[in-house]
């Protein structure tokens, strides 16, 4: 236990308010954010994110948000395991023809106001994959989409600042 | 001196034909066998104690091709037979070799050959809803428009008697990771039975390459699993270079390590950070995350993208590293080696943790030898297995490396091998930058001559990953094979859970970590 509480001291806070590549950037997304789920959420926006199709890349940055780092939470940024609590669907794409109707279901399954962000080059336009036999192309082919965020894949920033666009849009 | 080739020689006579001026490179054999003596060989293979490495189907107009990959040690040999499209039977190899149960239903579903004698023929990959003369991989298919739906069903297998239950899990998870379906029956909190249903990320990347030109095939190769980029790259970069026989610049090879080792680095911390997150101890995912992050930044800043992606093409590399990018890297590596050990005492001495990780899904080294594991999981179930030993591809050919195997086969033994593995990348990594050579980064790669075969094996973060590619007779690529390791080490999770209690579920998973996009394809 000792090493425990030695380590988490002698690491610190390492949640920054300024991330030396993207400074301000993050700390005026982060204080909108705030704002708006203050505002408009109630304190917590939740999110569920559902993997349409992707590669792995972009949830492997969507995970980044979430670590000590970025620490989405303390803009009050939840994900949540249930569609039904998810304000947002935070959606990678492109969609494969075999997730298609999972992902009709899980919207289905949203309650409004349904906020749907397309994550990455695939989930935007099919990116690489395009459209085939086996790829729908684009999440917007399958479900309305409010805000696209571009990249392969996007960076943890850009996530951040896709979102804000997202909960800004629909006022 | 070649165990697999004599062996099939000693077996088949003079029905083994074998080819040296198709398959590249040459140090992969290459041979032609007929229909009827396909299982033979795979007899013979096994007798040699060889691994199935692969098992796929190509089209060669007016044929179908089936090829089996045969692995011992340092050897790969290819064998091949062909079968008419009026009658695409071949024997099936599946009660030799385990994990040629999903390839041939894998081949079955999507190529539309069959595989006589194979005891279950549902389709994989291929979903119930799908037409059911839908081959895609075929020339004649159709691929521009989405396939339609149609009404079928999946039968299940079922486990039943007074108490069993049934537990649907999927595609959509809990967590932020990708969609798979997993089907368990228990009783009480044990689990009797689980069964995968994957397929549910297949977007036609093997029928893209085929429209692709040789250069833009490493994007989508990069594509084929994001965690794994690097690794995919380099496979497939090495599989055109072999056909063209190019020369790599000396550095470019060096570099490429660097990003490999790199890679295996980030997602070990990863991974272990998420093993011990599932069983409630979230300290040490922070702290590795941590980790993580920082390695993603160096990354970033040195060479452009967070996973150096797109990279690695075909002939060399697209970045360099300056003398100073050399020392940020390692007082960087010095940094996270001194936590990653201070870590690393406290994993080992919770009690807590030790309790959840020991002897939880255990998957046996006779199981893992059965299944052909590759990788982590084999590694950790006692089989010494790794390309870069065993068929040393640049630069590993230049220093010895050393790879730790260990017996439990339960989560702490993967676990631990990652942790064993991110020690010896460091001092991997630590060895390429003090000696890595100077010149050129990238030379002109020529597009492949027709009718040829190249082969890669590059042995990523999960374990090794196999490339074949196939030129036509117009010299676009005929067929592109991809196997991720994910494609037989999903089969070893299906063993590994059973006996198990239903909430170690999240927790063995992760410490297998296999991808469902590499699988899906």
């Amino acid at each position: 236990m000792i090493r425990i509480l030695r380590q988490i001291f002698r690491t610190g806070i390492v949640t920054e308010p300024l991330p030396p590549v993207v400074e301000e950037e993050i700390e005026v997304i982060g204080a909108k954010l705030e704002e708006i789920i203050k505002k408009r959420f109630r304190g917590s926006l939740t999110i569920r994110q559902v993997d349409a199709g992707s590669c792995n890349g972009c949830e492997l940055e969507i995970h980044a948000i979430n670590n000590s780092v970025y620490n989405c939470e303390r803009f009050g940024i939840h994900f949540t395991a249930s569609p039904r609590f998810a304000d947002m669907l935070l959606v990678t794409g492109p969609v494969s023809r075999n997730m298609e109707i999972a992902l009709k279901r899980t919207y289905d399954a949203t309650p409004t106001p349904k906020l749907v962000v397309a994550v990455g080059d695939c989930g935007c336009n099919g990116g690489v994959f395009g459209e085939s036999y086996a790829s729908l192309g684009g999440i917007d082919k399958v479900i309305p989409v409010d805000v696209y965020i571009k990249g392969c894949p996007p960076t943890p920033a850009a996530l951040l600042n896709g979102i804000l666009k997202a909960i800004e849009a629909r006022r | 001196m070649s165990i697999l080739k004599d062996a099939i020689i000693s077996a088949l006579g003079a029905d083994a034909q074998f080819r040296d001026d198709y398959q590249r490179p040459s140090s992969t054999a290459f041979c032609t066998v007929p229909k009827g003596k396909f299982a033979e060989a795979a007899k013979a293979m096994k007798k040699s104690y060889a691994f199935l490495a692969a098992e796929w189907a190509a089209e060669e107009t007016p044929w179908f091709a089936i090829f089996a990959c045969y692995r011992w040690r340092e050897e790969y040999l290819i064998v091949k037979a062909v079968t008419t499209m009026d009658d695409p039977s071949f024997p099936s190899i599946t009660k030799r070799y385990l994990p040629a149960y999903r390839f041939e239903r894998q081949m079955h579903s999507l190529m539309g050959v069959v595989p006589a004698g194979h005891p279950d023929l549902r389709p994989w990959i291929k979903f119930e809803d799908w037409p059911q003369d839908a081959y895609p991989l075929r020339k004649s298919f159709n691929t521009s428009k989405p396939l339609p739906y149609e009404k079928g069903e999946y039968r299940w297998v079922r486990a039943e008697g007074e108490g069993v239950y049934e537990i649907p899990v999927g595609p959509v998870h809990a967590g932020i990771i990708e969609p798979g379906h997993f089907r368990f029956q228990a009783v009480g909190e044990m689990v009797v039975n689980l069964e995968e249903r994957l397929g549910y990320v297949h977007k036609g990347i093997e029928k893209r390459f085929e429209s692709m030109s040789w250069q833009d095939g490493v994007k989508l190769a990069a594509r084929v699993s994001g965690d794994t980029t690097v690794a995919h790259s380099i496979a497939y970069s090495m599989a055109v270079e072999s056909m063209t026989r190019c020369a790599v610049p000396e550095r470019a090879h060096w570099l490429r390590a660097l990003f490999l080792e790199r890679e295996r680095i980030a997602n070990h911390l990863g991974d272990l950070g998420a093993i011990c997150n599932d069983a409630a101890f979230a300290f040490m995912l922070y702290q590795l995350s941590y980790l993580r992050e920082i390695m993603l930044r160096t990354n970033h800043k040195l060479f452009g993208h967070r996973f150096v992606m797109d990279r690695v093409i075909p002939g060399g590399v697209s970045v360099d590293i300056s003398e100073h990018g050399k020392k940020e890297i390692l007082s960087e590596l010095e940094n996270i080696l001194k936590n990653f050990e201070k870590l690393i005492v406290i994993y080992d001495e919770s009690s807590s943790l030790e309790d959840r990780v020991r002897d939880t899904g255990r998957l046996a080294p006779e199981q893992a030898r059965q299944l052909c594991s590759v990788g982590i999981v084999a590694r950790a179930s006692g089989l010494n297995v790794d390309c870069r030993l065993f068929n040393p591809f640049p630069p590993y050919d230049r220093f010895e490396i050393s790879v730790p195997v260990l017996i439990s086969g339960d989560v702490h033994a993967r676990a631990w091998v990652r942790v064993e593995e991110i020690r010896e990348s460091i001092r991997i990594i630590r060895y390429i930058l003090d000696n890595i050579p100077d010149g050129p980064v990238s030379t002109a790669i020529e597009n492949p001559a027709p009718g040829l075969a190249g082969f890669s094996a590059v042995e990523g973060w999960r374990g090794e990953i196999i490339y074949w590619l196939q030129s036509g007779a117009d010299g676009s690529i005929n067929r592109c094979m991809v196997r991720d390791p994910s494609s037989v080490n999903w089969l070893g999770l299906e063993q590994a859970i059973p006996g198990n209690i239903v909430p170690d579920f999240p927790l063995c998973n992760k410490s297998f970590n296999q991808s469902y996009s590499g699988h899906d394809l």
